[in-house]
């Protein structure tokens, strides 16, 4: 008998739901290391300090976890652990262990030196979607408050941004989902536009199942018929880069064929004319043209929503492959207009919502890492906003710095002239994550200085003067918000190892050094309480958030604005945080990709992710049944474009664009289209697709193409010795293969690329 | 007539259709300084509008307001004036000015003609009133005016002919009939559309149209349209003798590119005014045609895409732009409720009678449930398709044609969506050892059987060492099917 999973499965004792310690056994109440589902988990410590996971019921998981959640613990034990702080004179030498002080005073002293002859902006700081709250909120009030600069911004400007912008231009407010994970599992008809779940996050599916299995509609846009459309009852295979255009042609068909919602258009919605006059452009047969979707798929896609918003309610989400296009925003707003068109924000188990990718994805762009953004979601061009930070902060709101560039701009501008000469980067492996990836590793390489603080010895933390080694998930307290909006809480299970100090204590320590220690403090639940004030009044407001209240309640959703109030689990019943609270229609046009295919760039390149593996795999590489199960970057190719190229499964090939190239190994797969390979981003150096991917910008969000562009491929011929080249060419030699596990040789400090 | 350079070029665009909005909007985009005075003449009174649209509004799915293009609020922010209801009588060469018939001169130093063209109607007995106008009860269909005088005397009309089984002609004959009109369809050739089908597809179309309402005759010529039909009606008279009711005839025998101002002018005219890769005038630089009365490289096209690449080339060329027309493949989509028809290139070719090197065509017919499909193709490459009664592959195949991409190996995947990969489903019991059935922990058939080798009789059991069901619990039936084929244990369900 099928019917909705709920974690059957697991042993009773893990599925007492909001036990966060069980007496006299060690066990903590926690969740996941990696992604923004924060399956809920418990960790037992045994005497001698080994922990084991265990599932733990909660809505988002139903007490399911992937490979990577059951051996999340074994990175905590890890022998590349870095337990020591690491410096070294110059980027070629080798990595001398330091202590804490000396590695601090190093680090206090190259701030000011920069500072001093370069202005305060020459300091930059980078952070990360990972990273809980606390420390989220304490890196921007750092690089406020003690560095004074103007250039920090994170790792979620490639992740959720494009939703956000479009998120906010309609709602006016950015929260993934818009009601508790339980409602899509009470829903009619989702349609997923660029999103993988089965592969991401997959006890999500769990709620798609219950969908499917009651009859209703399960409808999966992607260029690649992936495992989680294996469960869809629609697949619409999108080419790469014209999601727009199919997000344009669905609303068209929706006013075309009578499913809108006139009533609601009228009084809950402005700018729907304008809206629909651009979407009238978009006729089903010219958007079959352009995306290579039929007609026929296109109107069952609307009817079957249109049917889901007659009946039990209908829901439409983005991830990536829809977001990460230097059109992301308006596609994403596209897809929000068609929303509003079929009446669905604010209904039950209805509505549009983005599927955020990072841990804290959510928390992680609210509180102010953000280049534009103080705690709170407040704009930092806002006079107000600066005014009420600044009070709580108590410094004077003009010595807070405006607005800085986005992440991709920031690295491009870093030791160039007038750009930073110093970066701090926390949480984020930016040499294997950013486009472009061997320019990436230049701007690295011109700085003056280079600060990573990191659990291991990742891509980028192997390019650094000073190497920081810094507490993990388990070893630490939080928060986390969830792709729900849910706030939750981290906890730790076990001591860090000695050597090691949270980025809180780090961050502490280096602003006394700079002569603002007084404004910091190195304890979560203070720093949270503190985030707190500063977020209450903003649109993320949180103020009414406390640690024993998350305990108490199994997590809050925010906003909350005091003590007494509820949380608000389900957003828009009454009205839209807009000035009129109506919904805004955007109207948008579709544009092709930044770069199509050429003569010379025959295919497109689309990236993603593999269940195994974690963003840059910094981590999950180093977790050895993850290494195991998946070694190496795979490119998926369908077999006619293998059997044009001359590669077959299994050969080596080098995928080569305008910018770069990156080698993996071919999977031949007929769940691909003939036009498009598939290559996914969890590996550095040669084999890292990010130095192939296009840095072409979406001009609200600033998010990066990373989901198309053209390229050529190249079988590698591997030698005798077992180095390679390219046919007829006698490039580099490499050895892609030896250089899947990560190496723990960082004491030579070997370059990653 | 020079005039000084720090002068705004002005542009003049005559016609307000689908080309000359386009090109407009074009152009501003790429004139984001406004270096360009522009000026719209159009003929019609209307508001520029969405011609491909007109269907769905015959058919009552859109009002005339929502298939509007462009607002006229958007000319006012972007500065270009526009004046409709104006017609233009003479282009003046020489001295690059346009007499309007209010004998007004405009003055153009770039002068865009998008006249678009006109219906035609065919020699037929009582179509036009001694007048010279079309009899009260005959209409065209080409003009949201035309749409609207229609819908106007919907109710009064029971019985409707339609001259032409063309694309216009078919998607006025289904809107009619989805507004419960008995209509027919007069068309003189041996199938419809003859210019994009086969005959066998025509044939099948004719049954698809036929279930939805509209009666078609093929091979007829219509030679008189007449009153003293019984009770006072009107009717048609057909070439074999036949008499049809008709309330209404709708007119949709083809169309003539408007190209008399041209003529006129003395500048190239064949089909239409020709031009070259730039959309300029072969006789004169400083005249332009796009649209449907535009002929490049010996073609005139008849549909909306490719008037829209060619209003985006010229914008692009008055701009300084690198772009140049190099043709555009035609792809015909009927936009008729509940008919799903595309048709592209060459499709009336035979493979086994045309017996070419490198020739394949491809086909499926099933008349019965109103599907026939056709894919030509030549050298690897789609070189024409008919895919008639929506197969899912439609898009693809549309895609290879534009794109002039490679075929795939297994040709069947141009027709059967899926068949290449379907295969039978294996019982799970039957599932090889390597093959991963818990997807999310990375567990194999063949753990799940050591598990029950080792003694595990639960697939909770099974869950405890091996974690699989653990993720997303979609492969539950599938652990559980593999221990019931292992054990004698009954399995919870």
């Amino acid at each position: 008998m099928r019917g909705i999973y709920r974690g059957r499965n697991v042993p009773e004792s893990a599925r007492k739901p909001q036990l966060h310690t069980v007496a006299g056994m060690g066990t903590t109440a926690t969740h996941c290391a990696y992604c923004a589902l924060q399956c809920a988990m418990t960790l037992t410590a045994d005497a001698g300090g080994r922990v084991t996971v265990g599932p733990r019921d909660f809505p988002t998981n139903r007490g399911g976890l992937c490979q990577k959640g059951w051996t999340a613990a074994d990175l905590l034990g890890s022998p590349e652990r870095l337990t020591t702080p690491l410096l070294r004179d110059g980027r070629s030498g080798p990595f001398r262990e330091a202590t804490w002080d000396e590695a601090l005073e190093i680090v206090a002293g190259r701030i000011r030196d920069t500072q001093r002859a370069h202005g305060r902006d020459a300091v930059a700081v980078l952070g990360g979607g990972g990273l809980t709250n606390e420390k989220a909120y304490q890196l921007g009030k750092f690089a406020r408050v003690a560095l004074r600069t103007k250039n920090i911004d994170y790792n979620g400007r490639y992740c959720m941004s494009s939703a956000a912008a479009a998120s906010n231009r309609a709602f006016g407010i950015d929260r993934g989902l818009p009601f508790p994970l339980p409602d899509l599992a009470e829903t009619g008809a989702v349609l997923i536009a660029g999103g993988n779940v089965a592969e991401t996050m997959p006890p999500f599916v769990q709620h798609l199942a219950a969908v499917v299995d009651r009859g209703g509609s399960l409808i999966i846009a992607d260029p690649r018929r992936t495992a989680t459309v294996e469960r869809a009852t629609l697949h619409l295979p999108v080419m790469p880069g014209t999601d727009l255009a199919l997000a344009l042609g669905l609303l068209h068909i929706a006013v075309a064929d009578g499913h809108a919602d006139r009533a609601y258009i009228q009084d809950r919605t402005t700018g729907f004319e304008e809206t629909w006059r651009a979407a009238a452009q978009w006729w089903p047969e010219r958007v079959e043209r352009v995306t290579g979707v039929s007609v026929l798929a296109q109107r069952a896609t609307v009817a079957q929503l249109a049917a889901g918003a007659r009946g039990r309610g209908a829901v439409v989400l983005t991830a990536r492959g829809a977001e990460q296009q230097s059109k992301g925003t308006d596609t994403v707003t596209a897809l929000i207009n068609l929303t509003l068109a079929l009446g669905l924000p604010g209904k039950p188990h209805s509505g549009f919502g983005c599927i955020t990718g990072q841990g804290n994805g959510q928390g992680g762009r609210e509180h102010g890492q953000k280049a534009d953004q103080l705690p709170g979601y407040r704009k930092i061009d806002d006079p107000a906003a600066r005014a009420h930070v600044a009070g709580v902060w108590g410094v004077d709101p003009d010595e807070l710095p405006g607005p800085g560039p986005s992440a991709y701009e920031l690295i491009e501008s870093l030791g160039a002239d007038g750009g930073p000469r110093t970066l701090l980067v926390h949480g984020t492996n930016l040499a294997v994550s950013s486009p472009r990836g061997r320019r990436v590793v230049e701007r690295l390489a011109a700085l003056d200085t280079l600060v990573v603080c990191d659990v291991v010895m990742s891509e980028t933390a192997a390019l650094a003067d000073v190497v920081l080694p810094v507490t993990q998930w388990a070893e630490e307290d939080g928060t986390m918000t969830n792709l729900e909006g849910r706030v939750i809480r981290r906890r730790r299970a076990v001591a860090p190892p000695p050597g090691v100090r949270s980025e809180l204590e780090m961050l502490t320590a280096l602003a006394d050094r700079l002569g603002r220690g007084d404004r910091f403090s190195a304890d979560p639940e203070t720093v949270f309480d503190e985030l707190r004030r500063a977020s209450a009044g903003g649109i993320a407001d949180y103020a009414g958030i406390s640690w024993d209240r998350i305990d108490a309640e199994g997590g809050v959703f925010w906003p909350c604005p005091s003590d007494t109030h509820p949380g608000t689990p389900r957003l828009f019943a009454d009205g839209f945080p807009t000035p009129d609270g109506r919904a805004r229609f955007v109207a948008v046009e579709h544009r092709p990709p930044a770069e199509d295919v050429d003569a010379d760039h025959p295919v497109y390149l689309t990236t993603g992710r593999v269940l195994q593996q974690y963003q840059s795999g910094a981590q999950t590489r180093r977790v050895p049944a993850l290494a195991a199960a998946v070694t190496e970057p795979h490119v998926e190719i369908h077999p006619d474009l293998a059997g044009r190229s001359g590669l077959a499964d299994g050969d080596l090939v080098r995928v080569v664009s305008r910018r770069g190239d990156a080698v993996g190994r071919v999977r031949l797969t007929t769940t691909i289209r003939p036009d498009t390979v598939f290559m996914p981003f969890h590996w550095g150096g040669e084999q890292a697709v990010n130095r192939v991917t296009n840095p072409a910008l979406d001009p609200i969000s600033r998010m990066p193409e990373f989901k198309v562009c053209a390229v050529r491929l190249e079988r590698v011929v591997v030698s005798q010795g077992g180095s390679c080249g390219t046919d007829g060419d006698t490039g580099p030699e490499v050895s892609p293969s030896r250089r899947s596990r990560p190496t723990a040789d960082w004491s030579e400090g070997g370059s990653a690329a | 007539m020079s005039r000084p350079t720090d002068v705004a070029p002005r542009i003049v665009v005559v016609g307000h259709g689908m080309a000359g909005a386009r090109f407009v909007q074009e152009l501003r985009a790429r004139d984001l300084s406004r270096r360009f005075e522009v000026t719209v003449l159009g003929a019609e009174p209307e508001a520029a509008y969405n011609r491909v649209l007109l269907s769905s509004v015959l058919a009552g799915s859109l009002t005339p307001a929502e298939i509007e293009t462009v607002p006229s609020a958007w000319y006012a922010a972007e500065d270009v004036e526009l004046r409709t209801g104006v017609e233009v009588a003479a282009i003046d060469r020489r001295h690059r000015r346009v007499l309007t018939t209010a004998g007004e001169h405009v003055p153009y130093d770039h002068l865009v003609l998008a006249t678009g063209s006109r219906p035609w109607v065919p020699p037929i007995d009582g179509l036009v009133a001694d007048d010279g106008e079309l009899d009260r009860d005959v209409v065209v269909f080409r003009t949201l005016g035309d749409c609207r005088t229609m819908l106007a005397r919907l109710d009064r009309v029971r019985y409707a002919v339609v001259l032409g089984g063309g694309l216009l002609g078919l998607e006025a004959a289904r809107g009619l009939a989805g507004r419960g009109v008995d209509v027919e369809v007069v068309h003189p050739a041996d199938r419809l559309m003859e210019r994009q089908l086969d005959l066998d597809a025509g044939r099948v179309l004719a049954r698809t149209l036929r279930s939805l309402g509209v009666r078609t005759r093929l091979n007829a010529q219509a030679v008189r349209f007449t009153d003293g039909w019984g009770g006072g009606g009107r009717g048609m008279r057909l070439d074999d003798g036949t008499r049809l009711p008709a309330d209404l005839v709708v007119v949709a025998c083809g169309v003539r590119p408007n190209t008399g101002l041209a003529a006129a002018a003395r500048l190239e005219v064949e089909r239409a005014i020709v031009v070259d890769d730039t959309m300029t005038s072969v006789t004169d630089p400083a005249i332009h045609a796009i649209g449907e009365c535009a002929q490049y490289d010996g073609q005139v096209y008849g549909l909306v895409a490719p008037a829209w690449e060619q209003a985006a080339v010229l914008a692009d060329v008055l701009t300084g732009g690198p772009e140049r027309y190099r043709g555009s493949p035609v792809v015909t989509r009927l936009k008729a409720a509940d008919v799903d028809l595309a048709a592209m290139g060459e499709t009336d070719v035979d493979e086994l009678s045309d017996d070419e090197e490198g020739l394949e065509v491809l086909r499926f017919a099933d008349p019965a449930r109103g599907t026939y499909q056709k894919v030509v193709i030549r050298d690897e490459r789609v070189t024409g398709a008919i895919m008639l009664g929506g197969p899912e592959t439609v898009g693809a195949v549309t895609q290879l044609f534009d794109r002039a991409a490679p075929v795939p190996a297994d040709r069947r995947a141009l027709i059967f969506p899926g068949v290449v990969d379907a295969g039978a489903a294996l019982d799970p019991a039957d599932l090889p050892d390597d093959h991963t059935v818990c997807r999310c922990n990375g567990v194999t058939a063949g753990r799940v059987r050591a598990a029950c080798e080792a003694g595990a009789d639960t697939v909770a059991e099974i869950a405890a060492t091996t974690r699989a069901t653990t993720g997303c619990g979609g492969c539950r039936s599938d652990v559980a099917a593999l221990l019931a084929s292992r054990s004698t244990v009954e399995v919870p369900a």
